[in-house]
């Protein structure tokens, strides 16, 4: 509970703040979508390597997006999600899109294949990179393979609870539930 | 509501996930914004998938400015529009060019037109003056030809004196006997009244005895006021009295204006 308060406290200015900074960028202020990327970029550009596993083709695709959400920035409303949600959702479809394109049809036949605890295997473990890896690690390793998955298809892929229940072969019910619980395994991962 | 079973529903973590209904998104969005605890709850799950999609990053870091030029190429391409705009622009400029021309010419027109003129009165004044010229140089030489007459030395110039009418009044005559000429300078005679005329007359002395020269037609009109008159007699004197127009048989010595007498 103290932990939270804390968030509370920082993350208050913090929405302030975003609210503000969408506005801008919604009324075409460059320099508030330069802040927004700041905010999202690496992440979405990771959630974009997740599903196509090519570093040049993510950014590529991710740089892709980011105009998109330049140009349909009106199309975002606050009500209809999280911000974060809103560019989430753009990124996993223009990924999907790339992957089920004709070049890569015959590569990946199975998006879900992979989950993304592969990227977290890079060939040499001692240069920055792993280094940097070892916290990331820290994050994962500790996910049961059961969280690892759901989550991968969740937020990465972008199944939707059906999808998840017959990917994982779990009952409906029980996704929404085992989600909750690896993303609180998550946070507290975080914590620590 | 239950605030706590709501957050441990699970429902949150499918909201940052995007995978709710439209409606389903619409109501957490709203007891998010009722209840801080849901808000906050939002907020680091978001956080989590945040921290955990930050480390699936490319590891060479993408630039925005990439980003920034490409939106503003795209800003570029909103210029491609341009192609339309261009069509009206180069509409405007069509009609303000053709204007411009037309404006233009009637200005030339005008000022062509305002030349023409011009030169007209300038050749109209070359005419007037070219005609003074010959007018001048008309008068030059009837000065001339006059000067050239009064200066021949056969010439006998016999000053007219005023008399009672005209004090003040004088002429000059002057008297080529060989050619039998007489030229009146008239010049200090004053203009006679309408229906008058000056006649000039030679006189001898003994007996005196007037004979009529002739007249001082055009008075008015003749500006050097100069008069040649035929002359065949023995003059002894000349006199010009003033009488009615066509003159007199005899003089009328009431209206003697000038007189004198030969001399030598």
């Amino acid at each position: 509970m103290r932990g939270s308060v804390a968030l509370c406290a920082t993350a208050q200015p913090f929405i302030m703040k975003l609210e503000v900074l969408i506005t801008r960028f919604q009324q075409k202020d460059v320099s508030a979508f330069e802040r927004l990327y700041g905010m999202y970029a690496e992440n979405i550009c990771g959630v974009i390597n997740t599903i196509v596993r090519n570093e040049t083709l993510a950014q590529e695709i991710c740089q892709d997006v980011f105009v998109k959400i330049w140009h349909n920035a009106a199309s975002y409303n606050s009500s209809k999600g999280r911000f974060f949600t809103w560019i989430l959702n753009i990124a996993r479809n223009a990924a999907i899109d790339e992957m089920r394109s004709k070049s890569y049809k015959n590569q990946k036949k199975n998006l879900s294949a992979d989950s993304f605890v592969g990227i977290l295997e890079p060939e040499g473990s001692h240069n920055e990179a792993a280094i940097d890896a070892e916290g990331i690690r820290r994050l994962i390793n500790r996910l049961k393979q059961k969280c690892v998955e759901i989550i991968d298809l969740l937020y990465f892929k972008g199944y939707t609870q059906k999808e998840v229940a017959e990917e994982l072969e779990i009952p409906l019910g029980t996704v929404k539930t085992r989600n909750r619980n690896c993303i609180s395994q998550l946070r507290e991962n975080m914590k620590k | 509501m239950d605030v706590k079973e709501y957050i441990a529903s699970g429902i949150l973590e499918l909201y940052v996930a995007g995978q709710l209904s439209g409606e389903e998104n619409l109501k957490v969005a709203e007891y998010a914004e009722m209840y801080p605890e849901i808000q906050q709850e939002i907020e680091e799950i978001e956080a989590s998938i945040l921290a955990l999609s930050k480390t699936l990053s490319p590891k060479s870091s993408m630039q925005f400015d990439d980003i920034k030029q490409r939106i503003a190429s795209d800003g570029t391409s909103k210029v491609v529009k341009l192609p339309n705009r261009k069509v009206n622009w180069l509409w405007y400029v069509g009609w303000a060019a053709s204007l411009i021309l037309a404006v233009g010419a009637a200005y030339l027109y005008l000022q062509n037109e305002e030349l023409k003129s011009e030169i007209k009165v300038v050749k109209d004044q070359r005419i007037d003056f070219e005609k003074q010229i010959e007018e001048a140089q008309n008068s030059l030489a009837e000065s001339e030809s006059l000067l050239e007459t009064l200066r021949d030395r056969n010439i006998k110039v016999v000053p007219l004196g005023g008399q009672e009418v005209s004090p003040a009044s004088y002429a000059k005559v002057y008297w080529n006997k060989e050619q039998q000429k007489v030229f009146i300078d008239a010049q200090g005679l004053p203009e006679p009244p309408e229906g008058m005329v000056y006649q000039v007359w030679s006189l001898t002395l003994n007996p005196l005895t007037p004979t009529s020269v002739g007249l001082l037609e055009d008075f008015i009109s003749d500006e050097n006021r100069i008069f040649a008159l035929e002359n065949p007699n023995y003059s002894e004197a000349f006199g010009i009295t003033l009488e009615p127009a066509g003159g007199s048989a005899s003089p009328n010595l009431e209206q003697l204006y000038a007189l004198g007498t030969v001399s030598g």
